[in-house]
């Protein structure tokens, strides 16, 4: 583990973090929104890979990933933008999201030396469940960076344990069945899932998938130890596209607005 | 032979196959597979499935010596797999029945289903109605203004058909909002795949029930000839389930077996559908396979005249065959397969649907290369009524 990762483990707060599309709607627009970002209070930061074919993606993130594709943004272009984002003082652990047909076409061994040579801290692959994940597993302890693992409210119980005690860097709980997205309302036991999570993992475990209110927030407060924002986030980074495209620092001004109305107080 | 061991205990195909899937639905797949291989095990589930398949769809199919057409191109005799003569007009009904009976037999009451033509989204609207399920068909808006036709069909049979903007807004679309929408309904929802493609235990399902295909063919040739084999069989690949069906019991025996996919404007230009012949390991709709990729592997949008072969990954026992030299994969174009179906028709009467038209394409060839006493069957996978638009559009001048 380094130590970004140990900060992000050890501290207290209710962890927030965030998942934004590389390239959407610029490389520049990315760098000043990750470090918006982390003033805003982001603990860690999810990096999207634009990819053409997202199958665990609503329409709002597919559509950030096609802003994305247009910039030409790629799995490489997206782990080398993490050194600039070291440069400009970015000190938050960064996962690079990416579908598996990415790397593969990247080569695992490859992506790992690209990931240690910029600073990436940890990966996220959402069509490679755990049984598909032996080998990236293996690869990514002996680089020292964290698969991070997902686990759902449909995963059974044996399996849910298993994960959960290997976890790395932050267990993943998904939220509500279905793909990424902004939702009014979450299942029922879903508190019973987390904290069966909780009770195994040995690292922070987070919620996410669907949350994009303070009030959600605050409903998983003594069940988790953190939240995931992806959607939401998406959602208003593309309101703000052409104004990120011309006039930045208003844009960023407006975010950094909107994440103090979204955020509770104490992860700020 | 080579296929003995595969799939392994993971859905693996050497390397190809797996389960590449969020694990919101990997619970989903454990359960199929789990019932799926009760079923398959069952009696009584194995005769229902038959008496369904001679009662509704109307099989055995024929085997048909095409005699003027075997004449007309010299060499060995060519024999058709009617397939064309199922209910609703292809082979896509054989799977679409076993795959709902077992749905039926899980207790899902709602199907949701992924179409490009919409040949298979017909076929599943039509289980559907028949075995009392609700569903719903994700159709890309691209394929939704080209095959209007089908749209209705599907409508009319009580489906309701979705239509996909997301990406290319075809089938490759069509696939990722099923399995999206497959993610937030798999409690209650069965999602029947329509090709020999997808996450295991798909692949291995979808060639379970369309190998009926190959038996009847097996036990229809040697019989009229006195226990011989063909000395080869020829079948179009899309996703490749047709062909799968038709090679499954020939796979372990001594018959040359040859796959036909669709060239488009030629293997040279970027506008065809080889995935074999041109393509790369990656993985698509949850299958570690080949298929059309940018070297960054983002999924390129491939190109057929026949939608049916429009797909830009194959089934991975295909990826496999075609790795270990088992079946030989070539490519026919547009052209070819638009020449075939018109020699086809003109010869025999019977207008085969365009993806049939590529093995029919291919089978000249080869014959023509074989001896008069030896014979090639041909899966005739469909019929080409619903392609009679578009030949409209490309030949109708000289009809004219």
């Amino acid at each position: 583990m380094n130590k970004r990762w140990e900060v992000f483990q050890n501290s207290s707060d209710y962890r927030f973090v965030p998942y934004i599309m590389a390239g959407d709607p610029s490389e520049e627009a990315t760098i000043e929104l990750s470090l918006a970002l982390e003033e805003c209070g982001a603990a860690a930061l999810e990096l999207g890979v634009p990819y053409s074919d997202p199958l665990a993606d609503g329409p709002v993130i597919q559509r950030a990933g096609m802003r994305g594709l247009a910039q030409k943004v790629n799995l490489e272009k997206t782990i080398e933008l993490v050194s600039t984002l070291r440069k400009r003082g970015l000190e938050i652990p960064v996962i690079i999201f990416t579908y598996y047909n990415l790397l593969l076409q990247l080569g695992e061994n490859r992506f790992l030396q690209l990931a240690e040579e910029n600073g990436v801290d940890g990966i996220l692959v959402p069509d490679l469940p755990y049984e598909e994940s032996g080998y990236l597993q293996e690869m990514c302890s002996q680089n020292n960076l964290a698969l991070i693992s997902l686990v759902s409210p449909t995963t059974r119980e044996e399996k849910l344990v298993k994960i959960s005690s290997e976890a790395e860097g932050f267990l993943y709980c998904i939220s509500s069945l279905g793909v990424t997205g902004i939702r009014s309302e979450f299942r029922d036991g879903l508190d019973e899932f987390l904290r069966a999570a909780k009770a195994n993992s040995h690292v922070p475990v987070l919620v996410g998938f669907g949350l994009s209110q303070r009030e959600q927030i605050h409903q998983f407060e003594n069940s988790s130890d953190g939240f995931i924002i992806g959607s939401a986030i998406v959602k208003k980074i593309e309101e703000l596209e052409d104004e990120l495209l011309t006039n930045r620092e208003e844009a960023i001004k407006t975010f950094k607005a909107y994440l103090e109305s979204l955020l509770p107080v104490y992860s700020r | 032979m080579t296929t003995a061991t595969v799939p392994d205990h993971r859905g693996r195909y050497g390397v190809f196959g797996g389960k590449y899937v969020p694990e919101t639905i990997m619970f989903a797949l454990e359960e199929l597979e789990a019932a799926f291989n009760e079923a398959i095990n069952d009696k009584e589930f194995n005769e229902l499935f038959q008496k369904e398949l001679a009662i509704y769809s109307g099989r055995p199919t024929p085997l048909t010596k095409a005699e003027r057409l075997s004449e007309t191109n010299g060499g060995a005799s060519i024999y058709l797999k009617r397939e064309d003569l199922n209910h609703t007009g292809a082979h896509k009904i054989n799977n679409a029945i076993g795959q709902a009976l077992l749905a039926v037999r899980m207790g899902k009451k709602k199907i949701i289903a992924e179409t490009g033509a919409g040949q298979h989204g017909v076929a599943a609207a039509t289980v559907a109605a028949k075995y009392g399920l609700s569903c719903k068909v994700y159709m890309g808006k691209e394929d939704i203004r080209r095959q209007a036709l089908n749209v209705f069909r599907m409508k009319l049979l009580g489906a309701e058909v979705i239509e996909v903007t997301s990406g290319s807004q075809t089938l490759k679309d069509a696939t990722n909002e099923a399995i999206r929408e497959w993610v937030a309904s798999v409690e209650d929802t069965f999602y029947l795949i329509g090709s020999a493609v997808g996450p295991y235990p798909y692949p291995k399902m979808v060639k379970q029930f369309q190998q009926v295909i190959g038996h009847e063919t097996q036990s229809q040739f040697t019989q009229e000839h006195g226990g011989k084999l063909p000395d080869a069989v020829v079948a179009c690949v899309g996703g490749g389930s047709n062909a799968i069906g038709m090679f499954a019991p020939f796979i372990e025996k001594d018959v040359p077996l040859f796959g036909v996919e669709a060239a488009g404007l030629g293997v040279d230009t970027d506008q065809h559908a080889a995935t074999l012949s041109k393509g790369s390991k990656g993985v698509i709709h949850g299958s570690l396979t080949k298929l059309l990729q940018t070297n960054e592997g983002q999924i390129t949008e491939p190109y057929s005249i026949s939608a049916g072969l429009d797909y830009p990954g194959i089934g991975p026992e295909h990826a496999y065959l075609h790795e270990t030299e088992r079946v030989k994969y070539e490519a026919v174009t547009d052209k070819e397969a638009l020449e075939a179906l018109k020699q086809l028709c003109v010869t025999e009467g019977i207008l085969c649907a365009l993806e049939s038209a590529h093995a029919v394409a291919y089978s000249l060839t080869l014959a023509r290369s074989m001896n008069k006493d030896q014979a090639v069957v041909v899966c005739l996978s469909g019929r080409g009524d619903k392609d009679v638009h578009t030949l409209m559009d490309k030949e109708g001048g000289e009809y004219r």
